[in-house]
C-alpha cells in the first residue's frame, strides 16, 4: 500500500478558501483539532462525519459564528480575519444553518434582510422595497410561495427552507456553507435544492455542503472531506472512492488509497 | 422554475382568491382591512369595562370630566408601557422603573425647587429651572438606563436580578436625597406637564391638533397605498382604507370634542378672569380644558416608539432578538449593544413619566412611582406583549394601560375598597393574559 502514490485530489489555482490547521476548544474538549480543508470555486465539498464529528463546528469557525483557537483562514489565497458572523458576510461567505437561524416572529422579508435592511433615503426601513426583492428572489426559488406578510414560524418546513436560502444567495455569496440543507425536505424540494446547488456551482460558487445523507453527496459534491472526533480522517474525490470506502472512513477513520489523509486517519501498524 | 409562473402576477393568485371566497363575512372585513383582530378584542374588552362602570355607577365613567381625568392617569404608566414593550420583546424585564421614576423625581424636584435657586443662585420662576430640571431628568434616566443596561448586555448578569437590585437601590436613593423629606412646590411652568386646567392646551388648539392628526392619518393611508402600487403589491380595497380613515379620524376628534367638553371649574374661571380683567358674564364662563399636556407628551412618545418599532433598523433588531436570538447574532446584529439601547430608552421614558408624576402632584416624594414596575409590566403585558419574547405593540400596551387606569379609578368610582381593588386587578391581570395564550393558540 505504501508503494502506491495517492493521487492529486485538489484542483489547480488559487482556492476560494483554505482553512490552515484550525483548532477549537470548549471547556477540555478539542471540538475541532488541527483541521485543514480547502474549496475550489464552482467546487462542492462534503463535509461528512458523526453527530460530534465537528463538522459543524468548523463551518461555524468559518462563517464566524465560533471564534478559533488556532489556524489560518485565507479567502481566494489573502488571509482573512473573521471573527463574527459580520465578518464573514464581508467576505462573501453565507451560511444556511442546520437550524435555519432565522427569527421567528418577523415575515419573510425582514429575514431575507436581517442585518443588512435597506433603508430609504430617510433612514427608515424600506419595507416595501425590501419586499419586492424578496418576491424576486423566492419567485426564483418557490415560485409558489405567497406568504410575504406572515411570520416565518407559519410557513411549512420547506417554506422556511427557502427562505433561509433565499437569504444566503441574495447578496451574491461567493462561497455558501450548507449545514443539513435537505434535512427537512421531502423528495421534491431536496432535487430542487440538488437543482440549486448545480445551478450555483456553474455560476462559479464554492460550497460547503454538511449531509448525513451519503448518497445525496455523491450526487452533488465534487470532493468529500470526512471528520472523525475533531480531526480530518482523510479529503478524496468522489470518483476516486466508493461510498463503502467513505462508510469506512466515517465510522472506523480508515483512509482509503484514493484518498489523501489526513491527522485524524486510522493509524495502521506498518 | 418555470417561465409560466414567472409572468403571474404578484399577489392575487387563484389559490388566494379561492382561499378568500371560503372566509365568512367577518373574516373577509378583517382580511381587507388587515386589522389586527387581537386589537380589536381588547378595544372590545375596554368598550364593555367602560359601558358596564358607567351603567353600575349610574352614570358617572362615561362623563367627559372622568374620561379627561383618566386620560391625564393614564399617561405616566402608558409612557413607561411603550418602553417595556421593549424590554419585554427581547426577553428581559425591568422591574425598577418605579424607583427610577422615584430616584428622577426627587432630583427633579430638588433642582428646580432648591438646588438651582440656592446654591446656584436663580431667580424663582425662571423658565431655566424648568428646563434644567428636565433635562438633567432626562439624562439622568438615560444614564441609569445605561448602567443597567450595561451590566445586564456586557456583564451578563440577568435583567430580572440588575433590574430587581435597582428597584431596592433606586428608591434608598430617592430617600437618601432629602432624607425622606418632600419637596414642593415645584416650578409653576414645571407644573403643566402635570395636567390641570392651565396643563391643558385649549378647545382651539385641541381641534388643530385633532385636525391635524387626521391629515396625517390620511397621508400615511394614501402614501402606504401609492408605496405599495409601485411594486404592484396587493392593496387593500379601497372602501376599507376609507373605513379605517373615517373610523380612525372619528376617534381623534371625537376624544378632542370630549376633552373640549369638560371645563374649568367654576373656581378657577374666577380667579382666572380677576388675574385677567375679564368680567365673568351671566350663566359664568365656559373655558374648555381641551387636551391635557401629559396626554399629549403620552401621545407624542407613543407616535415616537412605533415609529421606532416598526421603521428603523434598530426595533426591527429588537423583534428580531427577541424571535431568535441566536438567528439574530448570526445574522451579525450587535446584540448587546441593542440591548443596552433598549434599557436606556426605558430609562428615558421613566424620566419622563417621573416628570409627569411629580408636576401632577406638584411635590417630589420619595414614594413617587412605588409598583409602578407592576402596572407597567401588566399593561404591556395585558396589551399582548409576549413575555416569551418577539411580540408586542406600542399601541397595545398603551391601551393596556388605560385598560388598567379604567379599572382602577372605575372601582374607586364605584366605591370598592382599596383590598377588593387590588383582588381585580390582580384578577383581571391573570384572566387576560390566559384568554392571550388560548388566543394565541388558536391562531
Amino acid at each position: 500500500m505504501s508503494d502506491k502514490i495517492a493521487p492529486a485530489t485538489a484542483p489547480v489555482g488559487t482556492p476560494l478558501i483554505d482553512m490552515r490547521n484550525i483548532s477549537i476548544a470548549f471547556g477540555g474538549i478539542r471540538a475541532v483539532d488541527d483541521a485543514s480543508i480547502d474549496l475550489f470555486p464552482g467546487e462542492v465539498v462534503a463535509l461528512l462525519g458523526h453527530n460530534g464529528a465537528g463538522k459543524s463546528t468548523l463551518i461555524k469557525i468559518l462563517s464566524g459564528a465560533y471564534k478559533r483557537d488556532a489556524g489560518q483562514i485565507f479567502v481566494n489565497g489573502e488571509e482573512a480575519s473573521i471573527s463574527n458572523p459580520r465578518d464573514a458576510k464581508k467576505y462573501g461567505i453565507e451560511t444556511i444553518y442546520q437550524t435555519l437561524a432565522l427569527a421567528d416572529n418577523v415575515d419573510a422579508a425582514a429575514n431575507l434582510f436581517l442585518g443588512r435592511e435597506l433603508m430609504t433615503g430617510w433612514g427608515t426601513l424600506d419595507d416595501v422595497a425590501m419586499e419586492a426583492e424578496a418576491r424576486k428572489v423566492m419567485g426564483r426559488l418557490n415560485p409558489r410561495f405567497q406568504r410575504f406578510k406572515e411570520p416565518v414560524i407559519k410557513l411549512s418546513g420547506g417554506q422556511r427552507q427557502s427562505v433561509a436560502i433565499a437569504r444566503a444567495i441574495l447578496f451574491n455569496a461567493r462561497i455558501l456553507i450548507m449545514d443539513e440543507p435537505t434535512a427537512a425536505l421531502g423528495p421534491q424540494e431536496t432535487a430542487q435544492v440538488g437543482e440549486l446547488v448545480r445551478q450555483l456551482k456553474s455560476d462559479g460558487i464554492g460550497i460547503f455542503l454538511i449531509s448525513h445523507d451519503i448518497h445525496d453527496v455523491f450526487e452533488l459534491a465534487d470532493r468529500v472531506c470526512v471528520m472523525k472526533n475533531g480531526q480530518v480522517v482523510g479529503t478524496a474525490r468522489t470518483t476516486d472512492v466508493t461510498q463503502d470506502e467513505v462508510l469506512g472512513m466515517i465510522i472506523l477513520g480508515k483512509c482509503p488509497p484514493g484518498a489523501i489523509p489526513g491527522p485524524g486517519a486510522l493509524k495502521i501498524a506498518a | 422554475m418555470t417561465d409560466t409562473t414567472s409572468n403571474q402576477p404578484v399577489g392575487s393568485t387563484a389559490a388566494d382568491r379561492a382561499r378568500a371566497s371560503e372566509l365568512s363575512a367577518v373574516g373577509r372585513f378583517l382580511q381587507a382591512t388587515e386589522l389586527d383582530t387581537r386589537m380589536l378584542g381588547m378595544v372590545g374588552a375596554l368598550l364593555v369595562i367602560w359601558v358596564g362602570i358607567h351603567i353600575l355607577s349610574g352614570g358617572l365613567f362615561l362623563t367627559p370630566r372622568n374620561l379627561w381625568n383618566l386620560s391625564v392617569q393614564t399617561s405616566s404608566v402608558a409612557i413607561m408601557a411603550t418602553g417595556m414593550v421593549l424590554v419585554i420583546v427581547m426577553r428581559n424585564i425591568d422591574l425598577s422603573v418605579g424607583s427610577v421614576e422615584g430616584v428622577i423625581g426627587m432630583i427633579m424636584g430638588v433642582a428646580q425647587a432648591e438646588f438651582l435657586i440656592r446654591v446656584v443662585g436663580f431667580q424663582l420662576g425662571d423658565p431655566w429651572l424648568w428646563i434644567i430640571a428636565l433635562v438633567a431628568g432626562v439624562a439622568l434616566g438615560l444614564l441609569i438606563g445605561a448602567f443597567q443596561g450595561f451590566i445586564i448586555a456586557y456583564m451578563e448578569v440577568p435583567a430580572f436580578i440588575v433590574t430587581l437590585g435597582g428597584l431596592l437601590v433606586w428608591r434608598g436613593m430617592a430617600w437618601l436625597i432629602t432624607s425622606g423629606r418632600t419637596v414642593a412646590p415645584l416650578d409653576t411652568t414645571f407644573q403643566l406637564m402635570g395636567g390641570g386646567p392651565r396643563g391643558s392646551i385649549g378647545a382651539t388648539a385641541s381641534w388643530i391638533v385633532g385636525a391635524v392628526a387626521c391629515v396625517a392619518v390620511a397621508f400615511m393611508l394614501l402614501n402606504g397605498r401609492s408605496q405599495r402600487k409601485r411594486f404592484h403589491f396587493p392593496l387593500r380595497p379601497v372602501w376599507a382604507e376609507t373605513l379605517l380613515g373615517v373610523v380612525a379620524c372619528a376617534a381623534i376628534l371625537g376624544a378632542v370634542w370630549i376633552a373640549n367638553s369638560y371645563p374649568w371649574p367654576i373656581g378657577i374661571v374666577r380667579q382666572y378672569a380677576q388675574q385677567n380683567g375679564i368680567t365673568v358674564p351671566e350663566g359664568g364662563l365656559y373655558i374648555a380644558h381641551g387636551i391635557a399636556i401629559p396626554v399629549l407628551m403620552a401621545v407624542a412618545v407613543g407616535i415616537i416608539m412605533t415609529f421606532i418599532t416598526k421603521r428603523t433598523r434598530f426595533g426591527r433588531y429588537v423583534f428580531a432578538i427577541g424571535g431568535n436570538p441566536e438567528a439574530a447574532e448570526l445574522a451579525g446584529i450587535n446584540t448587546r449593544w441593542v440591548t443596552m439601547k433598549v434599557f436606556m430608552i426605558m430609562g428615558v421614558l421613566a424620566a419622563i413619566s417621573a416628570a409627569i408624576s411629580s408636576a401632577r402632584l406638584n411635590a417630589s416624594t420619595n414614594a413617587l412611582g412605588t409598583l409602578d414596575e407592576l402596572l407597567v409590566i401588566a399593561a404591556a403585558v395585558i396589551g399582548g406583549t409576549s413575555l416569551a419574547g418577539g411580540a408586542g405593540t406600542v399601541l397595545g400596551a398603551m391601551l393596556g394601560a388605560l385598560l388598567m387606569q379604567s379599572l382602577q379609578s372605575g372601582m374607586v368610582l364605584l366605591g370598592i375598597d382599596s383590598p377588593l381593588q387590588s383582588i381585580v386587578v390582580g384578577a383581571v391581570l391573570v384572566i387576560a393574559v390566559w384568554l392571550d395564550t388560548v388566543y394565541r393558540k388558536r391562531v
